[in-house]
């Protein structure tokens, strides 16, 4: 029954992965916006088996929380965000693709040999999964460095707190419920405040593109 | 006379040679004395050469001797072991095929004269030999600088455009610079005992610094010669320059000397072997070989793509030296053998495509007077044995079954597919990456390869002219045809070859593949089980022989099989012409595309006032710009400035000399002291 | 070798070669059927191959005999394709003649086939297709490699027979690197078989076409045997899908009955997965053919990633 379960973890830590790249190589915002919820459901499932593995009853209640959060709430507000700033376009990315790609996973590898080590001395039973955790943190990390447009930007954020999250839970079996409850409340307020700046920043530019914020100076 | 030591047998064969380039040097204007007999004669020898350097390797005796030339009491040592037999060999087999094309193939009156020639191409054949005799610096630094300068002026045989001077000049450089690291090398190796035998040298025990040094500097000098980046640059000017049989000479042999030098210090004189030498070597090759071919595919020049073609393919045995080395450190010598295994099969294999393809461009080039794919194409028409051949030849490039780039590519992969065993972790994560690169590379070849051979011999003809143009003659058929079956025989026959290549492996690193891998028969190659990897190359071609015999068979039987010629659809329109087709350019555009940050791009664009609108675009090497170009500046400064202090005046140089001479003077109680 | 084994690799030649077309024919079945019309009923190609084999075959003026030979040798290289890959049986005759590596060479020597027959005649459309061809290919082809390398270090063997057996014989599990491994092969698989996301198979619009621009120029028989050579690689690709995917139910001797018995668990197989095919193009719109490259270096990434985490979590 661990056999599976753990084979199951490590499976959901690759989709994670498959789901980082995913996102990197995604050009449209409704897409982006599904994979992160993807995504998010694929921490829940995680979450859920490691739960059932260790026998832990909070990891259940936190599996619950990112379920409605991560899966419906804050994908239910970009979709908002999304119609009413009429964002649906392309997105553009700062180079093509292919090499984004190509830069991805040699992050990759920096972050599985980073995590080698480490995961050795952990006691969990998934050890491989911290690597492919980094991975992703990695990954979702030069997503918005990528990007120009500001709401990818935000996705990539939250897609980086989903792999620090499972990071986690994979690793060291949930943090305690107030640090993660506290986390969760954070991201709710984040994505609130981003959604009102990304207003704010269309308002003043009438357009999302980001370069327009490289000008400090009032003119 | 018959029972002489092989080596023996490998000189008089040298002193053939030399005596042939001396009695063209008599007969320097006699065409067909020259081209019909000493050639001819050369080729003979050549294959003499392969047979006792064969029986050398089977025997696995190594045999040395030393020879009373040069300086007094500077003897040259010569030395035959399995590993210069093996490239004997290749020298042998190739140059066969090679001087036999160049009977028919050098014209009267072109640049050189003809005795001049025979002269250069001899001595440079014979250099080549020598340098895999030479069991000393002293020896090994005459024959190999011998061999630049006979390739030189062989490059150079058409000295009267500035162009191929130019291109000559780039390449005496670039083998001089390699030739000095090559030096310094031997230096360290002998470790301040002042003996340059290699004897000496192999019995040193180098420190960990001194080793690297030694290392880096062969990487440097022998990558020079090679035509690994960045030092690349003069092959793709050298290869089109020279005539074409030089070029396939210089290809598919001489790039192989490089090799070899290599082996010898890295497996043979050093001892110590370090994980992180053969990690730079692998990353080295890798971006050698997919540079390479990422500019075979843009080229529009048909010798440069070639030239490209080659240096990608001295990435790949790079690669695979490098991983040698990578296993060797871990101790795994077995796979070590594997992987030297497939460098030395794509020496041999490489050796004789690409002549073969460096001499299709030769007969392309006699027949019509272009280099420029853009003016080529429908060939396979007006020259059928040609086309055939060069198919031959761009199948095996290509790495595809049954013929002979695919064995090594094949092991090559085997072995990268061992590399999980290697103990560190952080080797094994890099692996799957020089994997998908090799096997990028390898479709990229196919890529490049099918441009090649389609946009030269297939479509319709881009020029008038063309359709005038002439099959090749006999002694170039035979020439081509000898180095396609060569290439078809390493292909289909791999348990041979590697019963050859066995005692070459045993001797660098004590391991051999042979036994193991015809153990299921020697028709199926398994280097370590047969669970774990197999292929019996015979059974492919008997495969798709039969397949498409029956296929024929059939259709014949059941249908009836008329046929009918007609214009070919014009999409609707009733006009049609060959500059429909798609160009050299066109065809290289996706990869200009894909792979635009490799590329120094000059586009030329139409505008819309143009009366003759024209479209160009001009793809260079960033190498240029980035590295060469700055050190020319650099050096052109120096030498500004160091030429203000020649005036020109006898009296400032006398003044030099005083003040060089007071300064001395000054010294000497200093260094009494 | 015994009459046995050698009936049962005859068998297993035989079966692709008349199952192929069939395959063909349901893909586009359920194709008509999702875009709701009645569909030519799933034995259309048997009926195409056969008029085509009785027309007369034109050929233009200029084509060379490269031209006429290409048909036979694709047609050669798929049909021996299709024999390496296991199939119905892990233990034929002839599967030790060559591994995962040479058969991503086979076929690549089919497609060097296909593009300069393609460019022999010297049209526009045929080089173009010969040049998108070849596009496709090179990515393709690493992509397929490092899928099947990601399965060869599972099985540690590059022999398809030994993954198989690896793979059916050990107790179940789930492999992270094999989910990487099958979403880069159904990638290149869209792409290899000139599928929608890439190619369509159906249009005769010029500027979109790679497959069928190609073999514009070829008709009658020798179009026939291009045709059937096509029908062959998707049944050889769907296969080898199944072989390193799905393998179960495949039969480990070679004997007759055997090879019978784990012919409906295959059939069944092929069903499914022409049904999910027909689905997946019908709910994809074809790419920009600049947008080809990204889809498959996507595959050649998703392979190589593949490898790292199979290192990474050794499974």
């Amino acid at each position: 029954m661990t056999e599976l379960s753990i084979q199951l973890v490590n499976l959901f830590a690759s989709f994670l992965l498959m789901l980082a790249f995913a996102m990197l190589a995604q050009r449209r915002v409704l897409t982006l916006i599904n994979l992160y919820s993807l995504q998010g459901l694929t921490v829940v499932a995680a979450t859920t088996v490691v739960a059932h593995m260790t026998h832990q009853e909070h990891l259940y209640y936190s599996a619950v929380l990112t379920l409605i959060l991560k899966v419906f709430l804050i994908p239910w507000i970009l979709h908002r965000l999304v119609k009413r700033l009429n964002v649906r376009w392309d997105v553009e990315t700062l180079i093509n693709i292919p090499s984004t790609m190509l830069v991805g996973i040699v992050l990759v590898v920096f972050a599985f040999n980073l995590a080698l080590p480490i995961s050795r001395l952990s006691s969990s039973v998934v050890p491989g999964t911290l690597g492919i955790a980094l991975a992703c943190v990695l990954l979702s990390f030069m997503m918005m460095i990528m990007r120009t447009k500001a709401l990818p930007q935000v996705i990539g954020f939250l897609a980086m707190e989903n792999a620090l999250f499972f990071a986690a839970t994979s690793a060291t079996y949930g943090m305690p419920m107030v640090v993660e409850l506290g986390i969760a409340l954070d991201v709710l307020v984040g994505v609130f405040i981003l959604g009102v700046f990304l207003f704010q920043i269309r308002e003043q530019f009438e357009s999302l593109d980001i370069s327009h914020l490289e000008s400090l100076r009032e003119d | 006379m018959l029972n002489m030591m092989a080596i023996d047998w490998v000189l008089w064969i040298i002193g053939a040679w030399i005596a042939l380039g001396l009695l063209g040097i008599i007969a320097l204007h006699k065409f067909a004395l020259v081209a019909r007999v000493f050639f001819p004669l050369g080729a003979v020898g050549g294959l003499i050469l392969a047979y006792a350097a064969a029986q050398a390797l089977v025997s696995g005796r190594v045999e040395s001797k030393q020879l009373a030339l040069g300086l007094p009491s500077l003897p040259f040592h010569l030395r035959l072991d399995a590993l210069s037999a093996f490239f004997l060999v290749i020298i042998g087999l190739a140059s066969f095929g090679i001087s036999l094309f160049a009977a028919g193939y050098f014209r009267n009156g072109e640049g050189t004269a003809p005795g001049l020639l025979c002269l250069e191409f001899h001595f440079f054949l014979a250099s080549m030999a020598l340098v895999l005799l030479a069991d000393d610096a002293y020896a090994f630094m005459v024959a190999w600088e011998s061999m630049a300068l006979t390739s030189y002026f062989l490059v150079t045989a058409n000295h009267r455009l500035p162009k191929i001077r130019a291109a000559g000049f780039l390449y005496l450089l670039i083998a001089h610079i390699g030739a000095i690291a090559i030096l310094l090398c031997f230096g360290v190796l002998q470790a301040n005992t002042g003996d340059y035998t290699f004897a000496n040298m192999r019995a040193q025990n180098l420190s960990t610094f001194w080793a690297s040094a030694a290392f880096l500097l062969a990487i440097f000098g022998f990558g020079a010669k090679a035509g690994i980046l960045p030092l690349h640059i003069w092959l793709p000017e050298a290869h089109p320059a020279a005539p074409s049989p030089v070029s396939a000479l210089m290809s598919g042999v001489m790039l192989k000397m490089a090799i070899y030098g290599l082996l010898r210090v890295c497996f043979d004189l050093l001892h110590l072997h370090i994980w992180w030498w053969g990690v730079l070597m692998l990353a080295l090759g890798l971006i050698t070989a997919i540079f390479g071919v990422v500019f075979a595919a843009v080229q529009v020049e048909m010798k440069r793509l070639l030239a490209y073609s080659s240096i990608e393919n001295i990435g790949l045995l790079f690669a695979a030296m490098g991983l040698g080395l990578l296993f060797r450190s871990y101790g795994m010598n077995a796979l070590a053998a594997l992987a030297l295994t497939a460098c030395l099969y794509h020496v041999a294999g490489h050796a004789f495509f690409k002549s073969l393809l460096f001499l299709t461009t030769g007969s392309v080039l006699h027949a019509t007077g272009e280099r420029n794919l853009g003016r080529l194409g429908g060939l396979i028409r007006f020259m059928p044995w040609v086309a055939w051949l060069a198919l031959i030849g761009v199948l095996a490039s290509s790495g595809l079954p049954p013929f002979s780039g695919f064995v090594s590519e094949w092991l090559l992969l085997q072995s990268f597919l061992f590399t999980p065993g290697l103990p560190q972790p952080f080797l094994n994560m890099l692996i799957p990456i020089a994997t998908a690169s090799i096997a990028l590379t390898a479709a990229l070849a196919g890529y490049a390869m099918v441009k090649f051979f389609g946009v030269i011999f297939l479509g319709q003809p881009r020029e008038e002219k063309l359709s005038q143009a002439h099959d090749a003659g006999k002694f170039e058929k035979i020439g081509m045809g000898w180095l396609a079956i060569l290439s078809i025989g390493l292909g289909v026959a791999p348990n041979w070859v590697l019963h050859l290549i066995d005692p070459v492996t045993k001797g660098l690193v004590g391991e051999g593949i042979a036994r193991n891998a015809s153990a299921n028969g020697w028709w199926l190659v398994t280097p370590t089980s047969i669970a774990r990897a197999s292929y019996g190359p015979l059974y492919f071609l008997f495969g798709v022989m039969a397949a498409c015999a029956v296929a024929f068979v059939l259709v014949r039987l059941f249908y009836h099989a008329r046929l009918r010629r007609s214009a070919p659809w014009g999409g609707g329109h009733s006009w049609r012409n060959s500059r429909m087709q798609d160009t050299a350019e066109g065809y290289g555009q996706p990869i200009r595309q894909i792979f635009e940050p490799f590329f120094h791009l000059e586009r030329h664009l139409p505008k819309p006032e143009d009366t003759e609108p024209e479209y160009s675009v001009a793809v260079s090497d960033k190498f240029w710009e980035g590295i060469y170009m700055p050190i020319a500046r650099a050096t052109e400064y120096v030498s500004v400035k160091v030429g203000r202090l020649q005036q020109g005046r006898i009296s400032i140089y006398l003044l030099y000399s005083f003040i060089t001479l007071l300064v001395i003077l000054l010294l000497v109680p200093t260094a009494r002291r | 070798m015994t009459f046995t084994r050698a009936l049962s690799q005859v068998i297993s030649v035989v079966t692709p070669l008349a199952l192929a077309p069939l395959l063909l024919g349901w893909v586009n079945q359920v194709r008509a059927w999702l875009s709701n019309r009645r569909g030519p009923g799933i034995l259309q190609p048997y009926r195409m191959l056969h008029k085509l084999f009785n027309k007369d075959s034109v050929m233009a003026d200029s084509a060379s005999s490269l031209f006429r030979f290409a048909p036979y040798a694709i047609f050669g290289c798929m049909l021996l394709a299709n024999a390496i890959i296991p199939t119905l049986s892990t233990d034929l005759p002839l599967a030790s003649a060559a591994d995962a590596i040479a058969l991503v060479g086979l076929l690549a020597l089919a497609r060097v086939f296909i593009s300069l027959a393609a460019m022999d005649i010297g049209t526009a459309f045929g080089t173009l297709g010969a040049r998108r061809e070849m596009l496709v290919g090179f990515l393709a082809e690493p992509a397929l490699l490092t899928v099947l390398f990601s399965a060869s270090l599972n099985g540690k063997s590059t022999a398809l027979a030994t993954i198989v057996e690896a793979v059916v014989h050990r107790d179940f599990a789930i492999y992270p690197s094999l989910v990487f491994a099958g979403m880069a092969f159904t990638l290149v698989y869209l792409a290899e078989n000139s599928r929608v996301p890439v190619d369509n198979p159906s249009t005769h619009l010029e500027l979109t076409m790679i497959h069928e621009a190609m073999i514009l120029e070829y008709s009658g028989r020798h179009l026939a045997l291009m045709e059937w050579a096509a029908a062959l690689k998707l049944f050889a690709y769907s296969t080898l899908g199944i072989a390193l995917f799905l393998p179960w139910g495949i039969g480990q001797r070679a004997t007759p009955s055997s090879l019978l018995f784990s012919l409906p668990s295959l059939a069944l197989k092929l069903v499914v997965i022409g049904a999910v095919l027909a689905l997946v193009e019908t709910f994809s719109a074809k790419l920009r053919i600049f947008r080809v490259p990204e889809f498959l270096a996507t595959a050649f990434l998703l392979g190589v990633i593949g490898m790292l985490t199979h290192i990474l979590l050794g499974a």
